[in-house]
């Protein structure tokens, strides 16, 4: 297998994927918003209320239009560049993408047709189920996706059956209720209705600083920066669980976002800091350049305990004793052990010779959560690339932290004083906008790039789930999607501005 | 009967006074063209599910994969 060609199918799938989530968290967030807003209009009558709605259905109408398909992609990639990992995740991986395409096809389709063509056509009650019932559909298309996620993060209610080489669904529920799945889906449509909020807020600034619609941005700016602020609250906790999670079940990608080489008790967290680029694992150079800690945090919120011993990337890679964490050499030994077996026990098939079968499955079954060790070269194989993890981690909350302050100026000032007198204010709300997106992507980054080289994780590294194929054929599909996405986000954003420049009294 | 009619009326009429989706649906088609036609046919045109038929010869070739045979 060429290196080149598992490098250009990471890159083309990571493109994809950064690409599709431009899309997604508006959908997520900003169908909610329009809901809450046409309940508003449904309950006090006042038209204001649905020309508001519409003018935000319009713009999150582009939003879907201009999405869709990026997703189809990315599930397109998987049978074509990914086929290895296909088959190796059987119906585990298909059962939740099918659910989510059934659901996501009825519930959407119908519903958002109803929602565009049925004002004045269908009952006011009717019409708001409707909106409801989209915004709905969109968020539990995600939460289908995110199952999947979630399983890749922490293969779990699954047995893998040697003969078909597959990973066959052993229990639903636990692939469903997964904590790393739950955790998962909660924080990252928290994430997406982040977006909307922003980009509810910051237009809102926007026709505020023009002086121009000041009653609908006002309105606007309430409901959004309301929306916005219990996310960001919300959004605090479940990064909270999302982190104890990674700390159980990912410990190599916990401290890879924190750049622990060294496992220590009482850990601190790091608040700022950067990153010495001579440092790796073998030398004994200084891990950052400058840093500021706060003391005990990393304990806390990994392990929800201030005297927790967090293991760092050297305790991982080479191993503990003291505090009973196994090596990755080790780990590798019996991923061999385990693929050793698989091959054993296919001869012994072929051969008809049940009890030897019987035999090298037992020992298949002991190591399997070790089977991706087995095609590592080294132990150091296990260390994802820090400096991105790291910085986009701390990239992340930084921002969240922003937003959450944001959000709460916006309101006070809106509803206490008179907003138009803080254009700086209102001028940081447009501006962080794109910072939205920024934050959301950086936290897929962090999940993604954080569990390198896991395709899933334990189980199976990218290098053996890529498909064998051209890597010119992956490359030609990097630059034609790159072009394609480019363009249909310039798209996106030109159709955009010229809807907000109609502004709210236009139609849609 | 005649709710139904009204549903079916609601998709015409809906479909007949687009303005901004008309672009929007040409921008979807577009897209799909792309992604089902041209890469379907030009650039993925061997994938595993044309080179293997059977369940057999699919379970042999991701075997031979995942244990580096």
């Amino acid at each position: 297998m060429e290196e080149s060609l598992v490098d250009w199918s990471r890159a083309q799938f990571a493109l994809t994927a950064i690409y599709h989530w431009l899309f997604v968290p508006l959908t997520l967030g900003l169908g909610f918003i329009i809901a809450f807003m046409e309940t508003i209009y449904v309950k006090t009558g006042d038209v204001f209320w649905k020309r508001t709605t519409k003018f935000w259905m319009t713009l999150f109408a582009i939003n879907f239009a201009i999405g869709v398909a990026t997703g189809i992609i990315m599930e397109f990639e998987f049978g074509t560049n990914w086929a290895n990992y296909s088959w190796f995740v059987g119906d585990i991986f298909g059962a939740p993408l099918a659910v989510e395409g059934i659901l996501a096809f009825f519930m959407e389709s119908t519903f958002f047709a109803v929602m565009f063509f049925g004002w004045d056509k269908v009952s006011r009650g009717f019409h708001l189920l409707s909106t409801w019932l989209v915004a709905i559909g969109s968020n539990l298309s995600a939460l289908w996706i995110l199952v999947a996620n979630g399983w890749m993060q922490f293969p779990t209610g699954m047995k893998f059956n040697p003969d078909t080489v597959r990973n066959e669904m052993d229990n639903f529920w636990d692939v469903l209720f997964s904590p790393v799945a739950v955790s998962k889906f909660l924080h990252t449509i928290a994430s997406g209705y982040i977006v909307a909020s922003l980009f509810v807020v910051g237009i809102s600034a926007w026709y505020l600083l023009k002086k121009r619609d000041t009653l609908f941005a006002k309105r606007s700016m309430i409901v959004g920066a309301t929306f916005g602020l219990i996310t960001s609250i919300f959004i605090i906790l479940t990064g909270d669980e999302s982190a104890h999670q990674v700390a159980l079940k990912q410990p190599v990608k916990l401290a890879a976002m924190e750049g622990l080489y060294e496992g220590r008790e009482q850990a601190g967290i790091v608040a700022v800091g950067a990153l010495n680029p001579k440092k790796t694992l073998d030398n004994e150079e200084e891990v950052f350049l400058f840093e500021f800690e706060a003391p005990y945090v990393l304990s806390l919120l990994g392990y929800h305990d201030i005297n927790a011993f967090v293991p760092g990337l050297k305790d991982l890679v080479y191993g503990n004793e003291k505090y009973n964490i196994e090596s990755a050499q080790s780990k590798i030994d019996k991923g061999k052990i385990a693929i050793e077996a698989l091959k054993n026990y296919k001869e012994a098939k072929r051969n008809n010779d049940m009890l030897k079968a019987n035999e090298y499955q037992s020992i298949l079954e002991e190591n399997m959560q070790y089977f991706g060790y087995g095609h590592l070269k080294k132990p150091e194989d296990i260390v994802p690339p820090i400096a991105i993890t790291f910085y986009t981690f701390h990239l992340m909350v930084a921002l969240g932290t922003w937003f959450l302050v944001l959000f709460a100026l916006l309101l006070y000032f809106t509803l206490k004083k008179e907003i138009m007198e803080y254009k700086l204010l209102l001028k940081s709300a447009v501006f962080s906008i794109p910072l939205g997106y920024i934050a959301s992507e950086a936290g897929w980054v962090v999940a993604e790039v954080g569990r390198q080289p896991w395709a899933i994780q334990d189980l199976m590294p990218v290098g053996v789930a890529v498909t064998n194929i051209s890597s010119t054929n992956v490359q030609i599909t990097f630059f034609l999607f790159a072009f394609l996405f480019t363009a249909l986000l310039i798209a996106e954003i030109k159709i955009m501005l010229k809807q907000i420049k109609i502004g709210p009294n236009g139609g849609h | 009967m005649n709710k139904c009619k009204k549903f079916i009326y609601m998709y015409i009429d809906g479909f007949k006074n687009m303005t901004l989706g008309k672009t929007l649906w040409k921008i979807v088609f577009i897209k799909l063209a792309v992604i089902l036609i041209f890469l379907k046919y030009f650039i993925h045109d061997k994938t595993i599910k044309t080179e293997y038929i059977t369940k057999e010869e699919k379970i042999d070739f991701v075997y031979k994969n995942i244990t580096k045979e």
